[in-house]
């Protein structure tokens, strides 16, 4: 199926967001006006933009500590994301959640993780309730190559296939646990796609920097699992563009590594390329949809700065709905 | 009214609130029991006896058995509970906690208060706990005060079958995770249970005998223990106010330190080691805010800073014992 231009248009702008996002917060963050830890996604836009753009709000995904893009990717809104990372009242989660720890499940988004590997059973439960409901609604785990080390994730792989549910595990690999190569760290040959398929998934792989081919595949993906087959995996090659947090000196990084990775692996360079090529789009479409993404993070920046701290007095609200 | 036991009396909740529910569902080790077997599925209906029936009534879609996978089903009922539906998971152990944790006190505890109160998260954890049955150091704690001191848990403890009904109906409707402690050793005390609807609201402790002299709080089974104690001092003219707590969080405060306050005199009894023990709470919490109030000095009975050993003279050694609560009753009073 042919990707209208409106389609083009919005992946482009949905991946541009990102990628403004957290190219403004590696800015922002070396103000110090922005506390905690931030783990950015610039790199890996294609995986959450290429997955999220099959899903309606009824198809749920989890995220990681990684999870700004994931975030964006699957409807949440920016400027609450932006306000929550400042630790504001107006934030999505009211300055509680911060960076690691944004969710709206309005939009299907089930919640960032702190815990590497925490997601993953969690996905097998929502998909355990999309079966009940009976829509042909998916639930999603988005882990990257450290979580598919946990063992929550064997055991969320292993359930998922055991009780046949519609969960599918999107594996991002982009080649660092942390400050851990995946060469080291990933002890079946470098290959997580494998390990689904040995807890008996079918289980596909795809260039995570490619939106085309990422998109494509899950399209075959999705078919596969919404029409009762049980769980799939997928396992995506892409990139971190920066650190495993902010602050992180990156001393494990090859010389000239990075500069290589933005200038062969940017989905967005590879966007533009593409569809410039193939005559899908005019690339002035795509600077105007860049100068709205930034005036767009130039405005949620703004705001959010400028946005009021929590009560304190509301330090332990929320912690129950009902507590005598 | 019907008289039944506690296994009963859990059983048959379920089967009512899954009735009423369909977003009710069940997940666990063995909670069929037989799949994948010549028997075929419910050749065993749980190994507590306590979902019998459940798998013929609703289906394998909503009674579903696990691998032993305990982070898995625990994991699994957050986010099902986060996508709409009302999971029970069943902990065949409470010990297996520590599998679990981390899905109990990161994820199901705080997804409402790290999400800004935007969301719900109403998992019941069945956890299966306690001494008394041999059953030796990693399938025998009560770890009710561990998940007691996390904020976002509820933790509830029924006693008696009508407890049972009530508490776990109101666990299975209200929106809070809560942590539902079932004592091996009390699954087979029967009483009366009513017909139909019975909720019993968490944070009301159970006054289980008025007797003035001095105040005995306890919870889960050392509150048959604290009874039989009770009984032996009342053949000497000593009056016990015994307070069955039925849930340590939320907490009623308010019956303890009343209590106190009349008596003067608090002893605690705590099926679990000393250090940072719901005795060693229940005892800070009196002489913080009953201070002036108290005559003696609270007495805690718990178990000693030891694993739960398996042989039975080490395993009674260990238990807080119906001699013990006596013993610490008259400590109270003769100081």
């Amino acid at each position: 199926m042919q990707l209208s231009r409106d389609d083009l248009i919005g992946a482009y702008r949905r991946m541009a967001t990102i990628r403004a996002f957290e190219e403004r917060l590696h800015d922002e963050i070396k103000t110090g006006e922005i506390a905690g830890f931030t783990h950015l996604y610039a790199g890996q836009e294609a995986v959450a933009v290429g997955v999220c753009d099959h899903l309606t709000v009824d198809d749920m995904i989890v995220s990681t500590h990684r999870g700004h893009g994931h975030c964006i990717a699957k409807g949440c809104d920016v400027k609450g994301m932006m306000q929550e990372i400042y630790g504001r009242a107006g934030g999505l989660c009211k300055g509680r959640g911060g960076s690691m720890h944004i969710a709206d499940l309005s939009v299907g988004m089930l919640g960032a993780n702190g815990i590497v590997g925490g997601g993953a059973p969690q996905a097998v439960g929502a998909a355990i309730a999309a079966r009940l409901n009976g829509k042909g609604r998916v639930a999603i785990a988005f882990s990257g190559d450290g979580a598919c080390n946990q063992g929550t994730t064997f055991e969320a792989m292993n359930m998922a296939v055991v009780t046949k549910v519609p969960a599918i595990f999107v594996f991002e690999n982009n080649h660092y646990s942390e400050h851990t190569g995946v060469d080291y760290a990933v002890g079946t040959n470098k290959d997580i796609a494998s390990r689904a398929e040995a807890f008996g998934m079918k289980a596909w792989r795809a260039n995570g920097c490619d939106y085309f081919e990422t998109y494509e595949t899950m399209r075959e993906l999705l078919d596969y699992v919404r029409a009762g087959n049980g769980p799939a995996a997928i396992e995506l090659d892409t990139e971190r563009f920066y650190g495993h947090f902010e602050g992180d000196p990156q001393r494990y990084r090859g010389k000239g590594e990075l500069d290589r990775i933005r200038e062969e692996r940017d989905c967005l360079k590879a966007f533009r390329a593409r569809v410039g090529e193939a005559k899908l789009l005019d690339l002035a479409d795509l600077d105007a949809v860049d100068a709205e993404v930034a005036d767009l993070i130039e405005a949620a920046t703004v705001e959010a700065r400028a946005a009021p701290p929590p009560d304190p007095e509301t330090v332990a609200d929320d912690v129950y709905i009902d507590y005598v | 009214m019907a008289v039944m036991t506690i296994r009963d009396a859990i059983v048959a909740t379920l089967h009512a609130e899954m009735e009423r529910d369909p977003d009710i569902i069940l997940l666990g080790e063995d909670v069929v029991g037989g799949n994948g077997t010549a028997g075929g599925p419910e050749a065993i209906g749980g190994i507590w006896g306590t979902s019998g029936g459940l798998f013929d009534k609703f289906g394998p879609e909503r009674v579903i058995d696990t691998p032993i996978s305990e982070s898995a089903i625990v994991g699994a009922a957050a986010g099902a509970a986060l996508a709409g539906k009302r999971p029970v998971a069943e902990l065949m152990f409470a010990d297996f906690v520590g599998v679990s944790l981390d899905q109990i006190w990161n994820q199901i505890a705080k997804f409402r208060y790290m999400f800004g109160g935007k969301t719900k998260c109403p998992a019941v954890v069945r956890l299966v706990y306690g001494a008394g049955m041999q059953t030796a150091a990693q399938h025998s704690q009560s770890v009710y005060a561990m998940l007691t001191a996390m904020p976002g848990l509820k933790v509830v403890l029924p006693t008696t079958p009508i407890d049972a009904k009530g508490l776990l109906t109101e666990a299975l409707r209200g929106d809070d995770p809560v942590m539902f402690f079932e004592h091996k050793a009390l699954y087979g005390v029967k009483g009366e249970v009513p017909d139909g609807d019975h909720r019993q609201r968490f944070g009301e402790a159970r006054m289980v005998r008025e007797g003035g002299d001095v105040t005995l709080v306890t919870c889960g089974r050392m509150v048959n223990f604290s009874e039989k104690a009770a009984d032996k001092l009342a053949a000497d003219g000593i009056g016990i106010d015994l307070i069955d707590l039925r849930t340590t969080s939320p907490l009623d405060e308010e019956a303890i330190l009343d209590s106190v306050e009349a008596t003067g005199r608090l002893v605690v009894v705590d099926e679990s080691p000393p250090r940072c023990s719901l005795a060693a709470d229940i005892a800070a919490l009196v002489t913080t805010k009953a201070f002036t109030s108290l005559k003696a000095p609270p007495e805690l009975v718990t178990g000693p800073h030891s694993p739960i050993p398996f042989a039975r003279e080490l395993e009674r050694a260990w238990v807080p014992s119906p001699q013990k609560i006596e013993a610490a009753v008259r400590r109270a009073l003769g100081f």
